[in-house]
């Protein structure tokens, strides 16, 4: 059961995307997003998908296997537009008692819907084609100039590399002990709520005494392997930029100069021709 | 290699107020040299101080009393402590608490990382490391794909691409199982033989044992025995007054000897055994 979940996710396909400097996938991804609050006309929402598309076709990973791991944000997804579609006001165009379709929420529900879906899934696009060592190394790399502001990016790294790759040891630890209960009669999925968040105790206090005790064997095993934080420390594989990831930067900026074009000028030529919009 | 005079260390017991329980000694004056290119096993069974030994030769606890020397290095000098590890690095009981990374490559490059090496070298030596433990086409795996025994491995390449003068492996054997034990034993010899790297191996495992230059028994935070494995295994009865046992061939040999049978004194291997007895 707690196998079946999967934390920054790999597909590799070996695609151009796949071989992009982390950075570079970051800052697009960072870009991406701020970029979703920036326009609000139908042209801007055109330029973002088919950007999307296009990316997603270059990345070679299935479409199929992107939705599915959606799973958890479909709630989130359909709640946002259900919420959207009855609680903005406006003309009305359909009414049964209490609820009430207006053409403005009917807009904004579409539109709200598909921002937040250009947002997740443009961001599972990344940790798709990102190793998350590629992108702890991104990030550390990435944000070395916060080190003169005193934070502490290298360890932040090491944490955040550490961390994930621990989850999978821990998960199967989790499923031991949950196992290790049940034979001794503990049940997990009957009864109320309460006794099921009860009976969850009894799995931490273990979980989280292994844990300790597994840190504390990795901080010695560090420490004899010569580990001393960022002190003259080399890496086997230092982040270089190439050609691509230039031309990926520049291309970043060219999606952002045609979203903004086609936005604020565009858009209001079109709306002249075409009312609806 | 390593040198140790009149070694002691102590720890202080604390119960769950933080009160004092009690000091023990779990070294109390070990006297102790290791040549460069030795295979040297230490046996002793639970609390017998043989991991305390392990720890003071990485650093990783400063003597109480006495002297430790590795490489030339004394452990105690905080200033010396980096170089004392590098020459001297260890492997630990438990393979996945002591791999770092999520790729076999980039954990095997986290020593020499560690150390500044520049980058095309740290290719180099992680690329030596891999295929001195044979597990070079294992290079981009995740260690959790890994079983145990090549877990250990990828833990033996990661002290190995630091260059270490010697190897210190505290019980690395003891979670594995037997087809493990044997892959990571026979790494360890090949390593001896063709490297050069001495070598210590503290272990519970008797037949793991049988294949070092040299034994030392340790009981009680002291040295005990020591000796060769025959001279070891021959005495049966002494090996077994310290809570240990000896190679199941060679508790055999030794209880056919009682009845009767004429083995040699200490019988290590199953050849040696069907040799004795068929000859």
């Amino acid at each position: 059961m707690l196998r079946d979940i999967t934390i920054g996710q790999y597909y590799p396909s070996g695609s151009v995307l796949h071989r992009l400097d982390p950075r570079v996938k970051l800052f697009w991804t960072l870009l991406y997003i701020v970029s979703m609050f920036v326009f609000n006309t139908f042209l801007g929402y055109v330029v973002a998908g088919v950007t999307l598309i296009v990316l997603i076709k270059i990345s070679r990973v299935p479409f199929k296997f992107m939705v599915k791991g959606l799973k958890a944000v479909w709630m989130l997804l359909i709640f946002t537009l259900v919420l959207n579609l009855f609680m903005t006001s406006g003309e009305v165009i359909w009414q049964w008692k209490f609820l009430k379709l207006t053409r403005e929420g009917i807009r904004t529900a579409v539109f709200m819907g598909l921002r937040l879906f250009f947002l997740i899934i443009g961001s599972s696009l990344m940790t798709l084609t990102t190793t998350p060592n590629q992108l702890t190394d991104g990030l550390e790399t990435g944000l070395r100039g916060l080190k003169k502001i005193k934070v502490p990016v290298h360890e932040l790294a090491m944490m955040m590399s550490i961390a994930l790759r621990f989850i999978p040891i821990l998960l199967e630890e989790t499923d031991k002990i949950m196992k290790a209960q049940a034979a001794r009669g503990a049940d997990f999925d009957e009864g109320k709520f309460k006794d099921r968040v009860k009976a969850l105790v009894p799995i931490f206090v273990p979980l989280f005494v292994s844990a300790f005790r597994r840190a504390n064997d990795l901080a010695m095993a560090m420490e004899a392997r010569c580990y001393r934080g960022d002190v003259n420390r080399t890496r086997m594989n230092p982040l270089k930029y190439k050609q691509i990831d230039r031309i990926a930067y520049l291309l970043q900026f060219v999606y952002l100069a045609v979203l903004i074009c086609a936005d604020k000028l565009l858009a209001p030529l079109l709306t002249k021709v075409l009312p609806m919009l | 290699m390593i040198k140790a005079n009149k070694l002691a260390y102590e720890y202080i017991r604390r119960d769950e107020e933080g009160n004092v329980e009690g000091i023990i000694r779990a070294l109390d004056g070990v006297d102790l040299e290791i040549k460069k290119g030795d295979f040297v096993a230490i046996l002793g069974h639970n609390g017998s101080g043989k991991s305390t030994i392990a720890k003071e030769i990485n650093a990783i606890l400063e003597p109480t009393e006495g002297t430790l020397f590795v490489n030339g290095l004394d452990v105690s000098d905080e200033s010396k402590i980096w170089d004392v590890r590098q020459s001297a690095g260890m492997v630990f009981q438990n393979p996945d608490n002591q791999i770092v990374a999520s790729l076999v490559e980039e954990d095997v490059a986290f020593g020499p990382e560690n150390l500044g090496v520049p980058s095309p070298e740290i290719k180099q030596r992680v690329a030596y490391a891999l295929e001195k433990v044979g597990m070079e086409d294992h290079r981009g795996s995740s260690p959790n794909a890994l079983s145990g025994g090549q877990k250990q491995r990828v833990a033996i390449a990661g002290i190995l691409a630091m260059k270490p003068k010697c190897i210190v492996l505290d019980e690395p054997t003891a979670m594995l199982d037997p087809g493990g034990r044997r892959e990571v034993i026979k790494t360890l010899h090949e390593l001896n033989k063709k490297e050069g790297i001495t070598i210590l191996l503290i272990t519970h495992y008797m037949d793991e044992v049988t294949g070092a230059d040299r034994v030392i028994v340790m009981d009680d935070g002291k040295i005990v025995m020591q000796g060769t494995p025959r001279e070891i295994f021959s005495k049966v009865d002494e090996v077994k007054s310290h809570h240990l046992d000896v190679p199941q061939v060679t508790e055999l040999a030794y209880e056919l000897n009682k009845r009767g049978f004429r083995f040699p004194p200490g019988v290590l291997t199953k050849e040696e055994f069907i040799n004795a007895l068929l000859g």
